[in-house]
């Protein structure tokens, strides 16, 4: 059981944990698809209530729909990072 | 044990389709680190990035766009006749009436910039579209986007809000200062980060369609260039615009009083 792991490559191992952690940072998708969701669901009641105020509510969703996107965004971002442009691979030779 | 062997072999196979596909959409300009186009320019010492030069490609072609408008306001008429005054009167107008509805007709001068800013993103989220990398799918372009909001936000409500400005940190309580000022810190991260992730991710999903089979290939790339770059360019474009002047109506005292 201890050789297998110490055959193990430190960089595919690092590679391959980082692609875990990307996958589990994305989970942060969850909360603002809720999010928009009420929003958008809140903003088609008020238009079906009030249609005449339709331009306003619009862009009132759309911003406070943009403002719940920020922490998926921020998920995003943290994957984007662990893929492409990955710290902790260069901190090997160190 | 030859199944489960069999079965092993095949996910190994599988997952090196999906690397190099990862691989290939990384070394076709996706990589948020490896886009350099010249790591020296021309013995200066400077380094041109992909976005670099697509930016002074905008650049170029709104310099342009604006010196033609400059140049043909000499003819404008105080009664509209040619179309294109018409259209020029009309996005003016627009971008105004927009800045207005959002922080009062006092400040609808903050039309000259926020139409300046919706144009430079708009073009920039939709030049994906001609085969170019978009600059705002570069951190640097949106955090220095982000940034000029936030020294806006701030010059704005130090000249005009003034002792209601430093008043404001210091609410609900005394004590809540370190709060408010992280809270103010976050304002110009969010923005950019937001514009940023939403660009990127689209062109990572578009990257990595590209790197498919070619039969799938056909008109499904059209409907996705649709969502990712057009639809989602605008309204991040709309967002930023809307949010930034939000930000700053929030710190300059209502016309009212």
């Amino acid at each position: 059981m201890e050789n297998q792991f110490q055959s193990i490559d430190p960089q595919a191992f690092i590679l391959g944990c980082s692609a875990i952690g990307a996958g589990l940072a994305v989970i942060a998708g969850i909360g603002p698809g809720i999010g928009q969701g009420y929003a958008a669901g809140k903003g088609a009641e008020a238009v079906g209530r009030q249609p005449e105020a339709r331009g306003t509510i619009m862009s009132t969703m759309l911003l406070g729909a943009a403002v719940a996107e920020t922490t998926g965004i921020y998920g995003l971002v943290i994957a984007i990072i662990l893929l492409f442009a990955n710290p902790l691979v260069g901190m090997l030779g160190q | 044990m030859n199944f489960s062997v069999g079965l092993i072999k095949e996910m190994s196979t599988m997952t090196e389709g999906i690397t190099e596909a990862v691989s290939e959409a990384a070394e076709s300009g996706l990589n948020i680190q490896n886009h350099v186009l010249c790591s020296d320019f021309l013995g200066t010492g400077f380094r041109i990035t992909y976005t670099t030069m697509n930016t002074w490609i905008i650049m170029g072609v709104l310099i342009l766009f604006a010196v033609i408008v400059r140049i043909k306001l000499n003819k404008f008429k105080a009664v509209p006749e040619s179309g294109f005054q018409n259209f020029i009167e009309a996005i003016v107008e627009a971008m105004d009436n927009f800045v207005g509805s959002n922080m009062g007709e006092k400040y609808s001068y903050f039309g000259n910039w926020f139409f300046g800013v919706f144009v430079f993103i708009l073009i920039s989220n939709l030049i994906g579209l001609l085969g170019f990398r978009a600059p705002t799918a570069d951190l640097a372009t949106t955090a220095c986007l982000g940034f000029s909001t936030f020294f806006l936000i701030h010059f704005m409500g130090i000249i005009k809000g003034k002792k209601e400005y430093f008043k404001g940190y210091f609410e609900p309580f005394p004590f809540w200062l370190p709060m408010n000022i992280i809270s103010e810190l976050a304002t110009p991260v969010s923005l950019s980060f937001r514009l940023f992730g939403n660009i990127l991710g689209g062109s990572i999903i578009m990257g990595l369609f590209y790197t498919l089979p070619a039969y799938v290939k056909v008109g499904i790339p059209a409907a996705l260039h649709i969502y990712f770059d057009v639809f989602a360019g605008c309204l991040q474009t709309f967002i930023f615009v809307m949010l930034s002047m939000s930000f700053i109506a929030d710190k300059i005292p209502d016309e009212t009083k």
